[in-house]
């Protein structure tokens, strides 16, 4: 089976997000006065060939871990789907 | 005979050359090692040096501690060799797991590009042990993510261990503690973001790099005797 991966990488909470808070600085000259606490982060796709989900959620979740969040700093959030 | 100081160029490192020429200002000899290579050649210490290795793409560092050349790294580290990762070298290392912490973005998201004043805190390593606890030196910094950070019980660790071998005076970047660079336990792999090697000749405008480098080339020297 083939699946979609999906991860999205953050900041840990805590962690100061010098970006966030700057496209957050810039929001009220744009008019989005309700608009407060924006995170910046990475979104990255991949496919993955695997017998199940589970397997392939194993597979996506290491790649994660491993490669495209540094775990010291920042975490991420795994979406799947079949294809 | 000098000491073999190795320094590994990655696709997209650009201070190899400046780091051999300050390590030969040093006493020692510098070689070029190609990171896809997986053996040091025998060089008695190895330096990361700065610039972008692999672009740079995902996070500094994070592509390059996958290089053949980073498993002999390791193992040389652990053994004992010197290593000393300048800049992005210093990226590598934390992405690598040879230091602890991160270093992200500085503070405000500004590129800085100037001498900065540091304060040698620490001389248990072999990137300080010729120098004066306490002194200050002036130093280049040329970084974007140079912000060092890392969870309270690391920095603990890090503060009662005596492993915090420079800090800054004026924190340009936001670094916890003012840190500029540190060492492991052992004392035998340190990472910082100052440049000792753009500080290493009269002409670069500051000499105060050069104590650095000569405790890197004596240690390689007490490594190359043993």
């Amino acid at each position: 089976m083939r699946f979609r991966a999906r991860v999205e990488v953050q900041l840990r909470p805590g962690i100061a997000d010098p970006e966030g808070a700057t496209i957050e600085r810039a929001l009220p000259a744009l008019g989005f006065d309700s608009v407060a606490n924006v995170r910046a982060g990475r979104s990255f796709s991949f496919e993955v060939d695997a017998a199940d989900e589970g397997a392939a959620r194993t597979t996506a979740t290491e790649l994660a871990e491993r490669l495209l969040a540094n775990p010291v700093i920042e975490q991420s959030v795994l979406e799947l789907t079949a294809i | 005979m000098a000491p073999r100081i190795g320094v590994v160029v990655f696709p997209g490192s650009n201070c190899e050359h400046d780091v051999v020429q300050g390590v030969e200002a040093a006493g020692g000899t510098g070689v070029l090692l190609w990171h896809g290579d997986a053996q040091l050649g025998g060089v008695d210490a190895v330096v990361l040096p700065g610039g972008f290795a692999h672009g740079d793409y995902l996070r500094p560092g994070a592509l390059a501690r996958f290089s053949p050349v980073m498993e002999a790294v390791q193992d040389f580290a652990r053994a004992g060799g010197p290593v000393v990762g300048i800049c992005n070298g210093f990226q590598v290392l934390t992405e690598a797991g040879l230091l602890p912490g991160a270093l992200q973005k500085n503070g405000r998201l500004r590129f800085l590009c100037q001498p900065a004043r540091v304060v040698v805190s620490s001389t248990s390593s072999v990137l300080t042990a010729d120098a004066t606890l306490g002194e200050e030196l002036v130093i280049p910094i040329n970084h974007f993510s140079g912000n060092y950070i890392c969870d309270d019980e690391t920095l603990r660790r890090l503060q009662d261990e005596e492993r915090i071998v420079l800090r800054y005076v004026d924190n340009p970047n936001g670094s916890v503690d003012a840190i500029a660079g540190i060492a492991n336990e052992t004392g035998n792999v340190v990472g910082l973001m100052p440049h000792p090697e753009r500080a290493s000749a009269a002409l670069l405008g500051s000499t105060d790099g050069l104590v650095l480098l000569r405790s890197l080339v004596g240690a390689s020297s007490a490594r190359a005797a043993a």
